[in-house]
């Protein structure tokens, strides 16, 4: 099990996104898991070693390290990225749920299993919201675990078994603080891709309605409805709304 | 995830490059990302290990070493490499947008005599004309930019690409000016010249192939506009034969035809 794994779920998801949603994959997998698994990873790998405190007593830089890096910032980075994709698989899972409905019931129940219409829609939805809330949820805990999102060169650590406040080095700040800015920049840009998206989705959805309430005649039927229904349903962005209006067809409520 | 994965993604615009772009792409994986994986990150595996000072005051080391490396070069050159590939992927989302479009024009019944079913549309190779042109030639540019800037910063930093193998350092809590010395210098000295040679050429390459798009633009343009002004009445015909005899000479080439509308 490695980040491999979750490269290869992930790509699934790509062939049910929008546009945004893939330009989103992009940076995650070459922004973010790309650059932690060559640079990032590497810059942390000896930091309690090279964590230095100016005393000789025995425990000291133990209690002191712990006390100031409670979880690393890598093993965090690490934590948020695994948080942040899996609410894709939300999608992933709902179309293998209808395709495993339509396999069940041997005929044909969605115009595409994979098409954003119906309950998939909201899935999405719910999947966006879930990630943004995680992006910013971890930027929040980052800033304040470590206070901001710079690395220190010092911290003074008065701690028992230390015997007075020691001076406590830690090693390459500079690299550090660069690296947790790329992440801080990176999950930002993420953010604003799903709200993007978020807007884009909805955006959609309403202007498709309206759309459809001003481009009915007054002597429309149900019979015209459905038939709307079935030609607009391969569609990303598909108003759900819709659907509730055509309870006769099984192809627009299958959820 | 690792540099093989970059690979997939970029080395996927390959077949819609031109040929000196197939040639860049097999310079920057073959003569940066490999000797990066197989011998720079040995050398610089045990960097901090290996610095010493010249004194027993904790911590004076650790702050002498951040101070004379902020980065490391690995850590730069891995940045640079991620940089300057993705402006590729550009490319493969416009021609991924391309394709999307005319499956759907294709669905609808427009395009139903240039192809004969989906799977052609996806194995057909997109010609680098129009809009894509525009995009092709922006990603260039910018990989140009991304180039000159991290050598820039590598120059920046370390005040050129030669290391020394002794530093005086005299920030606190280093008592006085005290020598550090880092861990084999020459061999560093020798890869990151080689690292920053594999930058230039990759960068020469860049500049040819913006040269040689947009030469090749300007040239059809003028010979357009010369067919047009000496045959008016015969101008459809002639330059519609002139572009099918273009085509076909050109065809092992990755031809340019037309002009970004």
């Amino acid at each position: 099990m490695s980040w491999m794994f979750l490269r290869d779920l992930l790509s699934g998801v790509n062939k049910y996104s929008t546009g945004i949603g893939r330009i989103w994959l992009a940076v995650i997998f070459i922004f973010r898991l790309l650059v932690y698994m060559v640079a990032a990873e590497h810059v942390w790998k000896d930091e309690q070693k090279e964590f230095e405190c100016n005393i000789r007593q025995p425990g000291c830089e133990n209690m002191c390290f712990d006390y100031f890096f409670p979880i690393s910032q890598v093993r965090l980075w690490a934590l948020q990225l695994i948080m942040v994709s899996t609410p894709s698989l939300l999608v992933v899972l709902h179309v293998a749920y209808r395709e495993g409905r339509e396999k069940k019931h041997k005929k044909k129940l969605y115009v595409s299993p994979g098409a954003m219409d119906g309950g998939l829609w909201y899935t999405y939805l719910i999947s966006l919201i879930v990630k943004t809330v995680f992006e910013i949820g971890f930027l929040v805990l980052f800033y304040k675990l470590y206070d901001g999102f710079s690395v220190p060169y010092l911290v003074k650590c008065d701690l028992k078994p230390c015997p007075n406040t020691v001076d406590c080095f830690i090693s390459k700040p500079t690299e550090k603080t660069i690296f947790i800015l790329f992440l801080v920049i990176t999950s930002c840009l993420c953010i604003v891709l799903n709200f993007t998206e978020l807007s884009f989705l909805v955006l959609k959805c309403f202007v498709k309605c309206c759309l459809q309430q001003y481009s009915k005649k007054p002597t429309s039927s149900m019979c015209e409805c459905h038939n709307l229904t079935n030609v607009e349903c391969g569609e990303i962005g598909d108003p759900p709304l819709l659907h509730k209006q055509n309870s006769g067809l099984a192809t627009s409520t299958a959820q | 995830m690792d540099w093989g994965t970059l690979h997939t993604f970029v080395g996927g615009v390959n077949k819609h490059s031109t040929s000196i772009g197939k040639v860049w792409i097999t310079v920057i994986f073959i003569f940066r990302v490999m000797i990066l994986v197989v011998a720079a990150q040995e050398v610089w595996g045990d960097e901090q290990e290996d610095f010493v000072c010249n004194t027993l005051q904790p911590g004076c080391k650790n702050v002498c070493y951040d101070h004379f490396f902020p980065v490391s070069h690995i850590r730069l050159w891995a940045l640079q490499l991620i940089f300057v590939s993705t402006p590729a992927l550009l490319v493969a989302m416009h021609v991924t947008y391309y394709r999307h479009e005319t499956t759907r024009k294709f669905r609808r019944g427009e395009k139903r005599n240039e192809f004969k079913d989906i799977e052609d549309i996806k194995k057909q190779k997109v010609r680098i004309e129009g809009s894509l042109w525009w995009t092709y030639t922006s990603s260039i540019f910018f990989r140009i930019i991304f180039e000159a800037a991290f050598m820039y910063v590598f120059y920046f930093l370390y005040n050129g690409y030669h290391l020394p193998w002794v530093l005086k350092c005299g920030i606190d809590p280093c008592p006085n000016l005290v020598d550090c010395f880092i861990s084999r210098p020459t061999e560093k000295t020798v890869f990151t010249i080689f690292m920053i040679s594999a930058s230039v050429i990759c960068m020469l390459l860049n500049v040819a192939e913006l040269c040689y798009l947009l030469l090749k633009v300007c040239f059809r343009r003028s010979k357009r506009a010369k067919t047009q002004r000496n045959h008016p009445n015969h101008t459809l015909k002639e330059s519609k034969q002139n572009e099918m005899n273009e085509l076909i000479s050109d065809s092992g080439q990755n031809a340019i035809t037309g002009f970004p509308s």
